[in-house]
């Protein structure tokens, strides 16, 4: 396989985009990433794209063709990627694969989702989709009840707080503050998410992410050619994925998510490095409660201690291990299929020292954790700023 | 919502009605829904149609404020995922219980129950769901 890097990044901000169409948002994104990588658009030879569930939000399906069309790079080969909010880091995975194969040499990866067309209620019903339809959904299961269900699990087994939940809410709104892009420019206090209601006890409207537009595309390249052409390059040290069962009920344990545990052990063997080694994080933040199972099952705190690291600022931007320097899903907004392009666009301003007021201090290895439904899907990546010559 | 609600209801008759789910007999375990194949024995193993303990234990469980379409006008209400005590675990509603007998450990047992009537063709699905005992 051959090394793969991030020559260009460009993202929509995320939020409520009433003037913007799916189609709109995607193509933005796609002239902002190569408008930042410096190449032309005819030195793409291919395009992946991750939306989730673009037939229910907006009726569109068929997103790869769309994409080729709207950045004018038909005839090039197009291809749409789902799995649930994952979308985007399976579809960066497998666009990875398809440079480190030898296939191609460039490579553009975008994901989007346009998800206020329609109510609250059917954009629910949609996200609804990501777990198991007859054994969840049908009994009257949300996304919020499967998180709530594994936040309850985790705070009978280790004395989490719904105040330590409720920190990652405060840490991820004051991070948004510095990002441009992000939907909410709003800070807030441990005491407006414990007083924000239950949506499904233990977790309140403020423990969830919202519903959002927007869109994501970085451009990949091979890494000898990627320093030559950028001096921005980020490189990809290492990508893997693992699946888990879709019902929460066929699950092993309740207090992890095994498929974020394998995904990121396989990441760091294939790596060569350890979760200690690791500046950043961008984490997948669905709910409060999944980024603490997430900082756990990464390696970067023992089972049991995401709340508490969390309540001690360990994960805060200038803590130990800074987690969701972007302000997570939580508050930079949660575009699902956007999502996991996102947190590499991310990594590509915090790894070349552009994020600006929300820039991670010596920033040189970060990691992207992306997590489809309530845990079936897992996708880890690993960047480090490639050394330009 | 789908068009054929009365197959799709029908087809799983004997898993919402029954608790019915399957037992492979090669590595004598049981499963909850019924699979196709035994994940442990592969093309080795040997299902058969079981039917599951009608009794359990709430192993967490949640209070839903905001429901789903479908169920908006019975918030709140509680679902839990029990443990039947053959390594088999439910996704569930817990009805007709007092709010602070609903906690962690608690004993429970199937009751049969509508589960949804808001479906346009009329279709009313029925189903388990569960009870403090
Ligand atoms: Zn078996």
């Amino acid at each position: 396989m051959r090394s793969v890097s991030i020559i260009g990044a460009g993202q929509t901000a995320f939020g409520e985009h009433w003037n913007e169409s799916f189609r709109d948002l995607i193509g933005k994104a796609g002239l902002m990433a190569l408008e930042s990588s410096g190449i032309e658009g005819k030195t793409i030879q291919a395009i992946y794209g991750g939306t989730m569930a673009s037939g229910r939000f907006v009726g569109q399906e068929h997103i790869g063709a769309l994409i080729a069309d709207e950045l004018g790079l038909t005839p090039l080969p197009a291809t749409r990627l789902e799995a649930a909010c994952a979308s985007g880091g399976v579809a960066l995975r497998n666009a990875y694969i398809s440079v480190a194969s030898g296939l191609y040499d460039v490579v553009a990866v975008g994901g989007v989702e346009k998800m206020t067309e329609i109510s609250v209620e059917e954009a629910g019903f949609a996200l609804g989709g990501a777990g198991d339809q007859e054994t969840e959904l049908f009994h009257g299961a949300t996304f919020p009840a499967l998180y709530a269900l594994l936040a309850r699990k985790h705070m009978e087994a280790f004395g989490t707080t719904e105040e330590q939940m409720a920190q990652v809410a405060v840490k991820n709104h004051y991070n948004a503050m510095f990002n441009p892009n992000a939907q909410f420019h709003r800070e807030i206090t441990i005491q407006d998410v414990m007083n924000s209601g239950y949506v499904a006890s233990p977790l309140k409207l403020l423990d969830c992410s919202p519903i959002s537009d927007g869109a994501a595309t970085v451009i990949l390249c091979e890494t000898s050619k990627a320093k030559k052409i950028s001096e921005n390059a980020i490189e990809i040290l290492a990508s893997t994925q693992a699946s888990d069962s879709l019902a929460l009920t066929g699950r092993k344990s309740l207090t992890e998510l095994m498929a974020t545990k394998v995904a990121a052990k396989l990441d760091f063997e294939e790596a060569h490095l350890k979760p200690s080694d690791i500046d950043l994080a961008e984490v997948h933040d669905c709910f409060t409660i999944a980024e603490i199972l997430a900082i756990e099952d990464l390696g970067f705190f023992k089972k049991g201690d995401g709340g508490k690291a969390t309540e001690k600022g360990k994960t805060s931007l200038k803590g130990e291990i800074p987690i969701n320097p972007s302000g997570g899903l939580k508050a930079c907004g949660h575009p699902v299929g956007a999502t996991g392009i996102k947190q590499a666009v991310e990594m590509f301003f915090q790894l070349n020292g552009l994020a600006k007021e929300r820039q991670v201090k010596d920033a040189k290895i970060g990691l992207t954790h992306n997590v489809g439904g309530s845990g079936a899907t897992a996708v880890v990546h690993i960047f480090k700023k490639a050394q330009v010559k | 919502m789908a068009d054929n609600a009365i197959a799709i209801h029908w087809r799983r008759y004997p898993e919402r009605y029954l608790l019915r789910g399957c037992h492979c007999e090669t590595c004598k375990t049981d499963f909850f829904p019924g699979r196709l194949f035994c994940p442990n024995c592969r093309r080795k193993g040997k299902m058969v149609s079981k039917e599951m303990p009608r009794t359990g234990k709430i192993v967490s469980f949640t209070e839903v404020f905001v429901g789903p379409i479908g169920f908006q006008h019975e918030t709140p209400y509680f679902l839990a995922l029990i443990d039947l005590g053959n390594k088999c675990m439910i996704l569930s509603q817990i009805v007709d219980s007092p709010k602070e007998k609903i906690k962690t450990g608690a004993q429970v047992k199937k009751v049969f129950r509508k589960i949804q009537d808001t479906d346009h063709e009329g279709a009313i699905a029925y189903g388990y769901k569960f009870k403090v005992s």
